[in-house]
């Protein structure tokens, strides 16, 4: 089994697998994080461009730092501090980082498609690290990998995840990801932040955070996305608290082993109370460090050599 | 399509020489001070544990052992648009000051053991790295020799020389396969 893509854009398009491959691989990549010498010399002479469109701590670090254990040269920028601010277009851009010849260009952008668009466009491996509210597929893959070195297995457990289903990107390639690997997904969020058509990807829905948690091993809670707050989908953020914060007061509805995830950042007191965020069930931090091992997964088997 | 394939160690044969590079190991490391055993993936990791058992039978100590997986320090990767699972490396000890003997089945181009020591240099500074293996097959591509040989075996290019293993084959045996291509 190999990959023989040369982006990685969504979980969606992706195969069972072709997840498992990625999965397995991390695996083994997570020892050398662990080494006094964090670094081997795999994708020596190769760069990577770490290309963010917006905000982001977690994402472009662990990518960044991924690239580096991997002895890959890696390069930020960030659209506030380029020729963005300038005018220049998307395409513009990509076509004079094409020029300077990297080899694999990760990608944030607000707009859902921009990788699309940006990987047919250029010869460069495209990673998605999340595109407008459509796939963020990294952090699937950072996910699933944490569910299942907890857990030994993916299939059959039940998954609730919580939040702003609807501008989640997080929750679509989630979403995508545990249901091919044979997981049941359960989201759970007010009715404005439940998009339409969600049962057609073959979730079931629920409109109490104590409903959608009962007796799951694994709960998601996505990040309430406070610069929304004007587009009236929720009225408070103390009312959205009252309904769907996770604490002590519900976490014991779910598994006695439950794991709760949450893709950061996190807003204290509004999705998830601090003693849950740093108690014994949390593995947010897990997730971090996952996160670094699944990147360099993606960036070694992305990087070929002569086509 | 020829198919010619010759068993030039059986299973006896491989346990007989273990046994005696356990002894070699031990003479000519005077013991088992600051030993430690590393399997190159896969077929090392089985030679080492063997020898192991071996060495903890004769001194009855044990010598700790890992797994080292070498294929993120190949020198032909940048070449292939396969890229080879990578294993899991395991080496739950710190190699600073420790004598390190590298263990694998078969010694060819030496590139292997090139990528293996630069692999353990990145883990700490063992005193000293030997290298036993099952079989030597000659064709050397780098100036590495090993310290401790089970067979020496002449082999030609377009043969095939395979170790097979009961932990990962179901039998213990040495075989030159004829490249049916030829």
């Amino acid at each position: 089994m190999i990959l023989e893509r040369k982006d990685i854009l969504g979980i969606k398009e992706l195969s069972k697998d072709e997840i498992l491959l990625i999965l397995d691989t991390a695996d083994s990549f997570i020892e050398i994080s662990t080494r006094e010498i964090k670094k081997v010399p795999t994708l020596r002479g190769k760069t990577v461009i770490n290309l963010f469109y917006e905000a982001s701590t977690r994402t472009r670090t662990s990518f960044e730092i991924a690239g580096k254990r991997l002895s890959a040269d890696t390069i930020n920028i960030s659209a506030s501090t380029s020729s963005v601010v300038k005018g220049e277009t998307l395409l513009d851009t990509a076509r004079n980082l094409e020029a300077m010849n990297p080899d694999v260009i990760v990608i944030r952008h607000s707009a859902a498609g921009a990788p699309h668009m940006l990987a047919g466009m250029v010869r460069q491996s495209i990673i998605n690290a999340g595109d407008g509210a459509h796939e963020h597929p990294t952090q699937a893959l950072l996910d699933m990998m944490t569910i299942r070195a907890k857990k030994g297995r993916l299939e059959n457990l039940n998954v609730a995840i919580v939040g702003d289903i609807a501008h989640s990107r997080v929750a679509r390639s989630n979403i995508y990801g545990l249901k091919k690997m044979g997981a049941q997904v359960a989201v759970a969020g007010p009715a404005t932040m439940i998009p339409r058509d969600i049962e057609q990807m073959g979730v079931s829905v629920h409109s109490s955070l104590d409903e959608a948690i009962k007796e799951v091993d694994v709960i998601m809670m996505l990040r309430i996305q406070i610069e929304r707050q004007h587009q009236n989908i929720f009225p408070s953020l103390r009312e959205y608290a009252q309904r769907f914060c996770l604490s002590k007061k519900n976490i014991s509805l779910a598994k006695k082993d439950v794991l709760v995830m949450h893709p950061g950042p996190i807003n204290r007191g509004v999705e998830i109370s601090p003693d849950i965020a740093d108690g014994p069930y949390s593995v947010i931090l897990d997730q971090v460090t996952n996160g670094v091992a699944v990147r360099m997964a993606l960036l070694y088997l992305l990087t070929g050599g002569k086509a | 399509m020829k198919n010619k394939n010759r068993v030039v160690m059986d299973a006896e044969g491989i346990d007989r020489s273990l046994t005696r590079i356990a002894y070699e190991i031990l003479e000519k490391n005077k013991g088992l001070d600051d030993l430690v055993l590393i399997g190159i993936r896969t077929g090392g990791i089985y030679l080492a544990n063997r020898l192991q058992r071996k060495i903890a039978a004769i001194e009855g100590i044990e010598a700790p052992s890992g797994i080292l997986d070498v294929t993120l320090y190949r020198d032909d990767l940048q070449k292939t648009n396969k890229k080879p699972r990578i294993g899991k490396t395991d080496i739950a000890f710190s190699l600073d000051d420790r004598k390190v003997v590298l263990v694998d089945d078969v010694l060819f181009t030496g590139r292997t053991i090139r990528a293996a020591m630069d692999a353990l240099i990145d883990f700490g500074r063992p005193r000293l790295i030997q290298l036993a293996v099952l079989i030597d097959r000659g064709h050397r591509e780098l100036p590495i020799r090993a310290d401790f040989v089970g067979k020496n075996l002449p082999s030609s290019l377009w043969e095939d020389v395979s170790v097979k293993l009961t932990e990962k084959d179901g039998v213990d045996e040495v075989v030159i396969e004829m490249d049916s291509e030829e």
